[in-house]
């Protein structure tokens, strides 16, 4: 019934109808790492991190703790009124770190708005990462200090961007990967299908990296897609790896796989990292509408840093002293992100007129000219601007 | 120091949202991101996170009530050298505001060089002044002008559609109403006070009835007049417009059983001691869900549905039964998915299930959604009979009377019997008298005689 069978309960009890079967289909999911915390040996995956020892394990795990905290720091900013919207990514850590921590530097990202996981693990600043959602600025950052182009707000458009700039990085004769992040529902819309023929046709360095977080706001995977979504790949002759998306090791081994493909010259691959948004699709939806509370408690029981935790307690290395030296880095982290926030200042007025257009034009100088004299009718205008800008 | 909470906008583009219930009291010491309150928007409920480290000093709103993004909802003691304030909490709003609003694209269109015209809006003056073409008189005159503004007004009062149309059903004069939104706007709550419910809870304000409008509004609402006025809105809004929809829609009919259910009884004593009942709760209710499940077989007619869009009638081969549930919020109608396919065992764990969700206002939408047929327990409230009205969607609703001893007729003789009736309305569009005749008859023979059920499965 669901599209994976790591087992979305809710739907399993359903009468014979839409999404009975994956015909064909079916194919396990890559796991290294078991909900139950067990380490399991994978011939094809392990080779892929042996270079994993305990210590990036540990550094593995500071960085899920730290990225669910910026998640959830941000959303309490959120209902605090500091920003307008935020997306959480909560249960998707492992799927954005796991992946983000398998790229090189010169590496391209072009992610969806719920990457902030993924930004940070890029070296985003944090302040950066919320500059859009309070509404302060246009953007967030300069894509090519961190080689991650702001998020994309339109649902799947980042895909094309990552084929065109593939295709750049083939015409340079570079080793660099495009990687571009989506979700379940952008597989629906056209740019996605549309990026996916022409990474084909041309045999770009790009991976697909799409979080089936099995929910499109309220729309199920399920009735997306009546396949895998990884087996969708194979319509565009596109290689596809199908991945336990809570298990930040798998997540890694598969990007490694797919970039290294790309890297020498083996074309694009599909990733299906099968994950679970554990919250709301925005600060401004209500999941609770429409997603059953079952389903929520089994995919819980499959938390993406809970079983890496089981793992290193296991080993004997989630001593104390290391659970007090994640635990004061979130802190920092989220002291730093709330203080980013709080502080931003607030942009002016004539700021808009600031990213239109490189060189000047005439249309929009008469306008930035109307609007300055009209804000200085109000008197001083400094106090104007900063009347406006306090709003 | 004092710092302000000021409802910020928990959604996209909302302007006001529910206090559901407070988490924390006056004299609580808060952390930091430590849940307040729940409040509800018209998107979701959502938990409100503090803002400060500190100890609530007071809270501004009741729970219940609706509250204008923007406005003060708690205020917290927190240390002098706490983090900078919240973005919420909009600087200098109560300030008069200098500057005058003008709409988007309606400002600044005069070419000419030097200070550009604008339109001028009168607040108190007379529109007399002439902008355009005394420009000379203009400065000198302004100010003093300006200043008399403010104690009178002479347009129309700012306020919005939805507020005028409350202010025209309380029968108040706008032009009398002081505004404290922003720019002056009138708001609902300028509008209530006016009227002088003060900070009473809107659900608990009284009003003087109309018949007393020589006395002072004051004195009414301070001592409860003589009507209650609450808002209709939420779960009683919403069971209004279905009941209204289904009376209007579905021609009903409404049969009556009256029942000796005594064996029936005798059976329900005899399971409550078994070993296999032993911890669940086996009411009258269950066996009658039972009945119904078993007689709904015998009489599909009874669970169907009336698809006006497509021109069909839907007759379902699954029971999700609907119980009709009083809560804390209102009357909901959760329904047992499925409950033709489950055992008597099965049945009373689902019944049991459904109410204590239902009565701790926790039913999830999909448990509301899809019902089939209903069951409306008024024996509860000491009833017996009466004319339920459908549940929109469904073809019949069986309402269970009281179990009451009465002098019955029994072996042909005048025995003391424990007798129940049955009050059966089915869409007449649906369900002819012979069907639900014969429906009604057979969950009445059940409960004179649970035996019966083997003659009909």
């Amino acid at each position: 019934m669901s599209t994976d069978e790591t087992g979305q309960g809710g739907t399993a009890g359903t009468p014979a109808g839409s999404a009975g079967s994956h015909s064909g289909s079916g194919r396990n999911l890559i796991q290294l790492i078991t909900p139950e915390g067990e380490r399991i040996s994978h011939p094809e995956f392990d080779p892929w991190v042996k270079d994993i020892g305990d210590e990036q394990l540990c550094s593995l795990f500071e960085d899920l703790t730290v990225v669910r905290r910026i998640d959830v720091e941000a959303t309490a900013l959120q209902r605090q009124g500091e920003l307008g919207l935020w997306p959480p990514l909560l249960g998707q850590e492992a799927a954005q770190t796991g992946s983000a921590r398998a790229l090189r530097s010169d590496d391209f990202v072009f992610s969806s708005y719920r990457e902030n996981g993924v930004a940070y693990c890029r070296g985003v600043g944090l302040t950066d990462i919320l500059r859009v959602w309070r509404g302060n600025a246009a953007s967030g950052w300069d894509p090519y200090t961190v080689n991650m182009a702001t998020p994309q707000i339109i649902i799947g458009a980042q895909t094309l961007h990552a084929t065109g700039y593939a295709m750049g990085i083939q015409n340079d004769g570079a080793d660099s990967v495009a990687v571009t992040y989506f979700g379940d529902g952008a597989t629906s819309e056209g740019d996605v299908n549309e990026a996916m023929v022409f990474a084909a046709s041309f045999q770009v360095p790009v991976v697909f990296f799409c979080s089936n977080n099995h929910w499109a706001i309220s729309e199920p995977v399920r009735l997306q897609s009546h396949v895998q979504l990884a087996d969708r790949a194979a319509g565009f002759g596109i290689p596809s790896l199908r991945v336990d998306g809570n298990d930040v090791l798998a997540v890694m081994a598969a990007t490694r796989v797919a970039l290294d493909r790309a890297r020498h010259g083996g074309g694009p691959t599909f990733i299906e990292a099968v994950t679970y948004r554990m919250g709301p699709h925005t600060t401004a939806d209500d999941p609770t509408r429409y997603r059953d509370a079952n389903e929520l408690e089994d995919w819980a029981a499959k938390d993406p840093i809970e079983r890496i935790k089981t793992l290193l307690d296991r080993k004997g290395l989630f001593t104390d002293q290391f659970q007090q030296h994640v635990r004061d880095k979130a802190d920092e982290v989220a002291r730093e992100l709330r203080a980013g926030c709080i502080g931003m200042p607030e942009p002016e007025p004539l700021d808009v007129f600031k990213h239109v257009y490189s060189s000047p034009n005439s249309w929009l100088d008469r306008q930035q000219d109307h609007y300055a004299r009209y804000l200085a009718s109000f008197g001083d205008p400094a106090e104007a601007t900063s009347q406006e800008g306090a709003r | 120091m004092i710092k302000e909470f000021r409802l910020p906008d928990l959604g996209e583009g909302l302007t006001e949202s529910e206090i559901v219930s407070w988490k924390v009291a006056v004299g609580d010491t808060v952390s930091l991101n430590q849940v307040i309150a729940e409040v509800e928007t018209a998107k979701a409920v959502v938990e409100l996170p503090s803002p400060f480290a500190g100890v609530i000093a007071a809270l501004h709103e009741q729970p219940g009530t609706v509250v204008e993004v923007g406005k003060p909802i708690v205020s917290f003691e927190v240390p002098d050298d706490a983090g900078a304030s919240p973005a919420g909490a909009a600087p200098a709003e109560a300030e008069t505001p200098k500057r005058q609003p003008n709409l988007v694209g309606y400002g600044a269109v005069v070419e000419s060089s030097g200070r550009p015209a604008r339109r001028q809006r009168n607040f108190g003056t007379p529109a007399v002044k002439s902008v355009g073409t005394q420009p000379a008189a203009t400065p000198a005159v302004e100010p003093a002008e300006t200043k008399a503004a403010e104690t009178h007004s002479f347009e129309r009062p700012r306020s919005t559609p939805p507020v005028r149309k409350l202010a025209k059903d309380l029968g108040v004069e706008l032009a009398a109403v002081p505004g404290t939104g922003v720019h002056g706007l009138i708001t609902r709550e300028d509008v209530r006070n006016h009227v002088g419910g003060g900070d009473v809870p809107v659900a608990a304000r009284h009003l003087s009835a109309v018949s007393d409008a020589a006395a002072p509004a004051g004195r009414t609402a301070a001592q409860g007049g003589r009507e209650v006025r609450t808002p209709i809105k939420g779960v009683r809004k919403f069971t209004a417009a279905a009941m209204v929809a289904s009376a209007f829609t579905a021609p009903h009919a409404t049969e009556f059983l009256t029942v000796d259910v005594t064996p029936t009884m005798d059976l329900l004593a005899k399971l409550k001691t078994s070993r296999a009942f032993a911890d669940h709760r086996l009411t009258p209710l269950t066996l009658v869900a039972k009945a119904v499940l078993v007689a709904l077989r015998r009489n599909p007619s009874l669970n169907s549905r009336w698809d006006e869009a497509n021109q069909e009638i839907v007759q379902f081969n699954y029971v999700n039964l609907g119980i009709a549930a009083a809560t804390p919020r209102g009357l909901t109608v959760p329904n047992i998915k499925d409950a033709e396919a489950m055992s008597l065992l099965e049945l009373s764990e689902a019944l049991t299930a459904l109410t204590e969700t239902a009565r701790a206002g926790k039913t999830a939408p999909a448990e509301l959604a899809d019902g089939t047929i209903s069951i409306t327990n008024i024996g509860v409230f000491g009833i017996d009979a009466g004319t339920p009205i459908l549940n929109p969607g469904e073809a019949a609703i069986l309402a269970v009377g009281a179990v009451r001893k009465m002098p019955w007729a029994f072996q042909d003789e005048v025995a003391l019997r424990q007798v129940m009736t049955l009050s059966l309305s089915f869409d007449h569009r649906l369900v002819d008298g012979e069907q639900g005749s014969r429906f009604l008859a057979d969950v009445g023979a059940i409960l004179a005689d649970p035996g019966m059920v083997l003659t009909m499965v």
